[in-house]
């Protein structure tokens, strides 16, 4: 059996882990809300993984990284996932890039030179807005399930202002809106409109411009207000929700390449 | 502190120190034989204690409030009075503590609660809200409150600046000798402020020896240790313990023993500490072998002018020269020459949610420097004191992505 590299990327909302092999080809993705128990939940998902990837080994190496990265306990090294995005999205672009990754409670600015070394990063402040949070507050407002919003936003090209930094007085401009009977396809894209403004008033975004996370991988009306908002293309990895964890595997891989002989 | 935090051993005495400055408040604040002023951190002490008052820093106690996070218990109730969570946290923790009659001094040194003052003396070039923290104490007590209105954001340091700090220190003599009932004397002002300069250069000496690689001493041990430079400038005790400090310290670097063992990095830190969190960082940065050499915070307690020969002057030189009162481009240059000095790596930003001008981050200040030094940066949000505005998870991700990156670039 081939040697397999794992990364786990444990967030605030979902935990996603990935199985690489040597040659850094994807054998299996799992994503699983990462709930309370956030070591069972890594358990789980690699179990899930190994399965599906017809591993029968444990991983010769496994990075974690997210807000969960302490708490995986086969874990053989830990990154942060500004470090783990950077270099899952550079494995797929091969280029100087700058990553917008929208999480469930926090935003990231990373920009990569063209050799994937880490420039520079800035992470939302310690307010939710603009993250995946926000979104999951919306639609609780509204009473729609998140799976429902991203196609209610696309039905339309005119969106309300929603002004406010604060995701409980955006809902209160939210209760306003519905008052006065505003269709809530507008309401449902002015929340996007203020995701994306959150992300552009974090950084200047230049050149090529990559966004990942969760709410990019569910709500493709996100990336198109995006790419509008910076009037570029900003493209989408096959697997946005997952960039972090294989940036993860690769680490892995290239911790265990690092290892002197005799090691492993 | 855990095993990746050097003790110094001279902090023992520092604690002795501290103990006997707090014990002499007390008995005064008891027996009301001796006089005390409360004085803003870096407001007129020397002059105060040429009259022979006790001086008392009430920003002491904002920070002993937030390092022992009782401060979390008492800012609502400050709040709930009408003092704003966006105001200063080290004033709503104080007045918190009042309103609610607790204190870490109790168990730190028996005693009932901060000495009651017979004077406030406040300096405004750390900001205005320490004049509104008197106010309230004025309100509460009937004392008079007097104090100094520095101008802010200054590039340059004119003559008619120093002039008119000079004479609104003169101005405060009629009080202060009124209230302690002692004739202003030049002569005792001199040597009090001779004191003073001889505390600074120890105290910078201390900080200084910091560019030694490895360091023998970071930012959070600067935080603990820099109690004597604030509370007792001025006293003789502040000179003994320095020179204690500095000797511990040297030996350290003949010994090349390391206060962050395995010294990789080296890290600056612009802005407050968070007070609640000092070991948690502490730990965090030693654990990755990344050393916070150097601060904003801790060299502001360095007062080089009291060494001219007019001790006016000399006093409002100190307390206007200060990088709190300065101008973007004067603190850019400060901060380079900080960099340069100390060769520092990366520099952390903490951008105080209730201290905006103790936060040099929010007027682009950051991006600036980084384009000129090359020297990668984080902001983290936080607080000096109110642990409500801090996250930890998202500090710690950037201080340790900060970490990673500048390893992946060795």
């Amino acid at each position: 059996m081939n040697k397999v590299f794992c990364g786990v990327d444990i967030g605030a909302s979902a935990t996603k882990l990935v199985l690489i092999d040597a040659a850094g080809q994807v054998l299996a993705r799992v994503v699983r809300p990462s709930g309370v128990d956030y070591a069972g939940t890594a358990r789980h998902c690699l179990e899930t993984a190994s399965e599906d990837a017809g591993a029968d080994a444990a991983p010769a190496c496994t990075v974690a990284t997210g807000y969960g990265r302490d708490n995986v306990d086969f874990a053989t090294e830990k990154r942060t996932e500004i470090h783990c995005h950077g270099a899952g999205c550079f494995h797929l672009a091969q280029r100087a890039l700058s990553i917008i990754d929208i999480g469930g409670q926090d935003n990231k600015v990373i920009h990569l030179d063209d050799r994937g070394r880490l420039q520079e990063f800035k992470m939302n402040r310690k307010c939710a807005a603009g993250t995946g949070a926000f979104i999951e507050e919306i639609a609780l407002r509204l009473g729609l399930g998140v799976a429902e919003l991203d196609s209610l936003a696309a039905g339309t090209d005119d969106p309300v202002s929603l002004g406010s930094f604060c995701t409980v007085f955006a809902k209160t401009e939210i209760l306003s809106h519905l008052r006065q009977g505003v269709p809530v396809e507008a309401i449902v894209r002015g929340a996007f409109v203020s995701v994306v403004d959150r992300i552009i008033e974090m950084d200047p975004l230049e050149g090529a411009v990559m966004a990942t996370g969760g709410v990019v991988a569910h709500n493709p009306t996100i990336v198109e207000i995006l790419a509008a908002r910076l009037d570029r293309d900003v493209s989408v990895p096959e697997s946005p929700q997952f960039t972090g964890a294989l940036g993860a595997a690769l680490t892995a891989r290239g911790l265990f390449d690092d290892q002197p002989e005799g090691d492993t | 502190m855990g095993d990746a935090i050097k003790k110094i051993q001279a902090t023992g005495l520092m604690r002795k120190l501290m103990g006997a400055y707090f014990a002499e408040l007390d008995q005064a604040a008891t027996t009301r034989e001796r006089k005390i002023a409360w004085c803003t951190s870096v407001g007129p002490a020397e002059l105060l204690r040429s009259f022979g008052f006790l001086v008392y820093f009430p920003e002491n106690h904002g920070a002993v409030l937030g390092s022992s996070r009782l401060a979390q218990e008492l800012i609502p109730a400050a709040n709930a009075r009408g003092y704003s969570p966006d105001i200063c946290s080290y004033l709503t923790s104080d007045i918190g503590s009042y309103l609610k009659g607790q204190t870490p001094l109790t168990k730190a040194f028996g005693m009932a609660g901060p000495p009651r003052p017979d004077v406030l003396v406040y300096n405004t070039n750390q900001c205005r809200d320490v004049q509104d923290w008197f106010g309230f104490y004025q309100r509460e007590w009937d004392v008079p409150l007097i104090g100094i209105d520095t101008p802010r954001s200054l590039g340059d340091i004119t003559r008619d600046h120093l002039d008119g700090l000079i004479a609104q220190h003169k101005a405060l003599i009629p009080v202060l000798e009124e209230v302690s009932g002692v004739p202003f004397d030049l002569e005792r002002l001199r040597e009090v402020v001779a004191s003073s300069y001889r505390c600074t250069l120890l105290w910078k000496q201390v900080l200084k020896l910091a560019t030694h690689r490895p360091s023998p001493i970071t930012f959070f041990d600067g935080t603990i240790h820099m109690g004597p430079a604030v509370v007792m400038r001025g006293l003789p005790q502040a000179e003994e313990y320095y020179e204690v400090l500095v000797a511990e310290l040297e030996q350290r670097i003949a010994d090349q023993a390391a206060a962050v063992d395995g010294e990789r990095l080296r890290f600056y830190w612009e802005g407050m500490p968070v007070w609640g969190k000092l070991r948690d960082h502490a730990e965090l940065f030693a654990n990755q072998g990344t050393c916070v050499v150097a601060s904003t915070y801790c060299n502001s307690w360095i007062f080089e002018p009291l060494g001219c020969d007019d001790p006016f002057e000399g006093m409002a030189r100190s307390y206007t020269e200060l990088f709190i009162v300065r101008s973007e481009e004067y603190k850019q240059r400060y901060l380079k020459s900080m960099c340069d000095d100390y060769a520092v790596d990366g520099i952390v930003y903490h951008d105080a949610k209730t201290c905006p001008n103790n936060s040099n981050c929010r007027y682009g200040l950051p991006q600036r420097l980084a384009r000129e030094t090359d020297v990668p940066y984080v902001i983290i949000n936080g607080d000096l004191n109110d642990l409500r505005l801090y996250s930890e998870e998202q500090a710690r991700t950037q201080f340790e992505a900060l970490i990673e990156q500048l390893q992946a670039s060795r």
